[in-house]
């Protein structure tokens, strides 16, 4: 996963609440066994109509949308689409809790922050569309001045700004999980299941 | 045994301290999975990741694989190459890493949250993954179960572990008795109608009350499946008498002595008196009536006797611009009884509603009668086990006889992933799980309904009260 220390781009607002991961990401799209090649798929059935909000924002890296964002279905494909399309971050009021974890693990930083401060920034992009997301200080600012904390905790924080991977940090604490196995019997064994 | 413990603690909060590997200070906690199901379509690349990074799957004997999302529900080969292709790469894949699969012609194959539990490895106490959202189904169990990503998945198998944030609880208590006719479908899209789809996001759900204790197994795993559609990372229910007679005997269930033992284990998995939880929320069921959603999120649900709502009456612009929307995509006049809304098609299926009770449920009320003209309704059983159980009881001739299609197992017009899908503009009574847009199909129109519901429909032709059906 590539570090995402700092972002600067142009935003893209979607301004709808409970935009779920089917309309994210359509399920005929799901059948695809590789991970990338997404983005050409985003948003299929609302793209198809030539007044979506999206069309209006050619190149944004940054989405800024309502509450919600992201809920329904557990497709991680819906992440890889949105960073695939070219978004590096994704602002809203709250996200789904799958797309939030699957955003992290794709390196596409969700943001969350209040609705007001959310207000702040469309008018701060109306006037000049460009902002930078700074994940290492934790704040959004723009060239007129605006200045927006937000917080990630510590683990998601390093997750996205180095591209770690959550694997390989697991694995250096295999002997507590060795310890806890050792100490826990399994009800089954799946292999074991008559045919 | 004692319940007024001096540290009383929810159910939830049991589960989860007998799983923490490792406590996080700074990082999320490390999670034991003791439960791991796969299907075809969130887990090619999580293999994918482990074959490049030369990683086993850990605990093979945990993990289980079947077909379900794209398999077709009618007889012979499939024809689309993309879903071919997935299902063999399951099949490659669990070959290569030793993992257990109940494919396709197995007997035993179906919905993966149909299968687990009718295997008998959903079971109380246990924690349980799988990358699909309504993984919150064998919560009905007393299991700690959440739907995870595709990364998430390739963490699972190669640590059987995850870091995770301790979620908030929630309980959801159902007040008095449901009314006659009335069913688990009713009680969790009410509750989410109160909710809202967002309501239970970042908690998980302890549905409590004599009305849920009064439920079957199916009955609770389909409330616990929608815990989800409230934004929910899960949903649970202590186990019981009625969870300990649906598992005795099960494949994977304990036997013997075992068996005795994990009964112990399991009674005292329950909320301790004097326990809290982070938000509470009552659903009084006492005059609940069938529900039907109007909408395109299961939060905009109604009784069967109302009208579809005016964007006007909502005093929130976002709010009504929503409903405005999907009324829009509904095709919907504001004002409309919902029992003269006419439907195309008829889906009775899912990992929602597709057990056995719900196959009876819908049975028994099209017994005798026959569909609608140019309604085509569809019966798309949970799993093969299922499938045989229902041919063996005779359902199969019920629905044939009144005028549906008897399909093979999987999840069908639920996602339409395999060729059962709505064309554009086309209007579906479903007892599935999700009324997004084009959810079923592009352009097509869901409404979510009980299995009883549905099978009403399907005779008259539009929504109708079945408690009112001759
Ligand atoms: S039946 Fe529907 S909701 Fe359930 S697992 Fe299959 S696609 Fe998902």
């Amino acid at each position: 996963m590539r570090p995402l220390p700092s972002v600067t781009g142009s935003v893209a607002v979607l301004d709808r609440a409970d935009v779920d991961t089917d309309q994210i990401i359509p399920k005929q799209f799901l059948k695809r066994i590789e991970r990338t090649g997404y983005g050409e798929f985003l948003f299929f059935d609302w793209m198809k109509d030539p007044d979506f909000e999206l069309h209006r924002y050619p190149g944004a890296s940054i989405l800024v949308s309502g509450p919600n964002f992201g809920c329904g279905s557990s497709r991680e494909h819906a992440a890889w689409a949105l960073e695939d399309f070219g978004f590096d971050v994704v602002i809203a009021p709250s996200f789904g809790d799958i797309f939030r974890t699957n955003a992290v693990n794709t390196g596409l930083a969700p943001i969350a922050l209040p609705a007001e401060q959310i207000a702040q920034l469309r008018e701060a992009v109306d006037a000049v569309n460009e902002l930078t997301v700074d994940l290492e200080r934790l704040e959004i600012t723009s060239t007129s001045g605006l200045r927006i904390p937000f917080e990630l905790d510590a683990h998601t924080q390093e997750t996205l700004v180095h591209g770690l991977d959550d694997i390989a940090r697991t694995l250096m604490r295999e002997a507590e999980i060795d310890a806890y196995e050792a100490t826990h019997t399994a009800r089954f064994d799946t292999r074991a299941l008559p045919a | 045994m004692s319940s007024s413990a001096a540290n009383p603690r929810t159910l939830f909060r049991k589960v989860w301290d007998a799983h923490v590997v490792a406590e996080g200070r700074d990082a999320p906690s490390l999670l034991y999975v003791d439960l791991h199901l796969v299907h075809e379509v969130t887990s090619p690349q999580a293999f994918d990741a482990l074959r490049a990074a030369g990683r086993p799957v850990r605990r093979p004997d945990l993990t289980v694989a079947t077909m379900d999302h794209n398999v077709p529900t009618l007889d012979g080969p499939i024809t689309d190459p993309l879903a071919r292709d997935q299902l063999e790469a399951l099949r490659r894949n669990c070959d290569e890493f030793g993992v257990r699969l109940f494919g396709t012609g197995s007997g035993r194959e179906g919905i993966v949250h149909v299968i687990g539990p009718e295997l008998g490895l959903t079971q109380p106490g246990l924690t349980i993954v799988c990358g699909d959202s309504h993984t919150s189904t064998h919560g009905a169990f007393g299991a700690l179960a959440f739907g995870i990503g595709t990364s998430e998945v390739g963490h699972v198998l190669a640590t059987q572990t995850l870091p995770q944030v301790r979620p908030q609880t929630m309980e959801v208590r159902f007040e008095g008795d449901l009314p006659f006719g009335l069913t688990a479908k009713d009680m969790v899209l009410a509750a989410i109608g109160q909710l809202g789809v967002s309501g239970g996001r970042g908690h998980v759900v302890e549905y409590t009350g004599a009305a849920v204790r009064a439920l079957s197994m199916e009955g609770r795993m389909t409330v616990c499946n929608m815990s989800i559609e409230a934004g929910a990372r899960a949903g649970m229910v202590a186990a019981d008498d009625t969870t300990f007679a649906y598992l005795e005997g099960r494949p994977g269930a304990p036997q013997g002595a075992e068996w005795e033992q994990a009964l112990d284990e399991w009674r005292a998995l329950r909320t301790d008196d004097g326990a809290s939880y982070d938000d509470s929320v009552v659903v009084d069921v006492t005059t609940l009536k069938p529900q039907v959603t109007w909408g395109t999120n299961p939060g905009m649900v109604l009784p069967v006797d109302g009208v579809v709502p005016d964007p006007g009456d909502y005093d929130d612009p976002e709010q009504r611009e929503a409903v405005e929307r999907a009324l829009r995509y509904m095709d919907l006049a504001p004002g409309t009884p919902l029992v003269d809304v006419r439907i195309d098609k008829v889906f009775i299926g899912s990992c929602t509603n597709a057990r056995i009770e719900d196959l009876r449920t819908a049975a028994s009320v099209v017994a005798g009668k026959r569909v609608a003209a140019g309604v085509q309704a569809i019966v798309v059983p949970g799993s093969a086990r299922v499938k045989h159980q229902a041919e063996e009881e005779g359902l199969h001739e019920v629905f044939e006889s009144a005028g549906f299609e008897w399909r093979r197992a999987g999840c069908s017009m639920c996602l339409g992933m395999n060729p059962d899908i709505l064309q554009p503009g086309e209007r579906c009574a479903s007892t599935s799980n999700r009324n997004f847009e084009g959810r079923q199909g592009a352009g097509g129109r869901t409404h979510l309904l009980s299995p009883a519901m549905a099978a009403a429909a399907a005779l008259t032709g539009h929504f109708t009260d079945v408690r009112e059906l001759g």
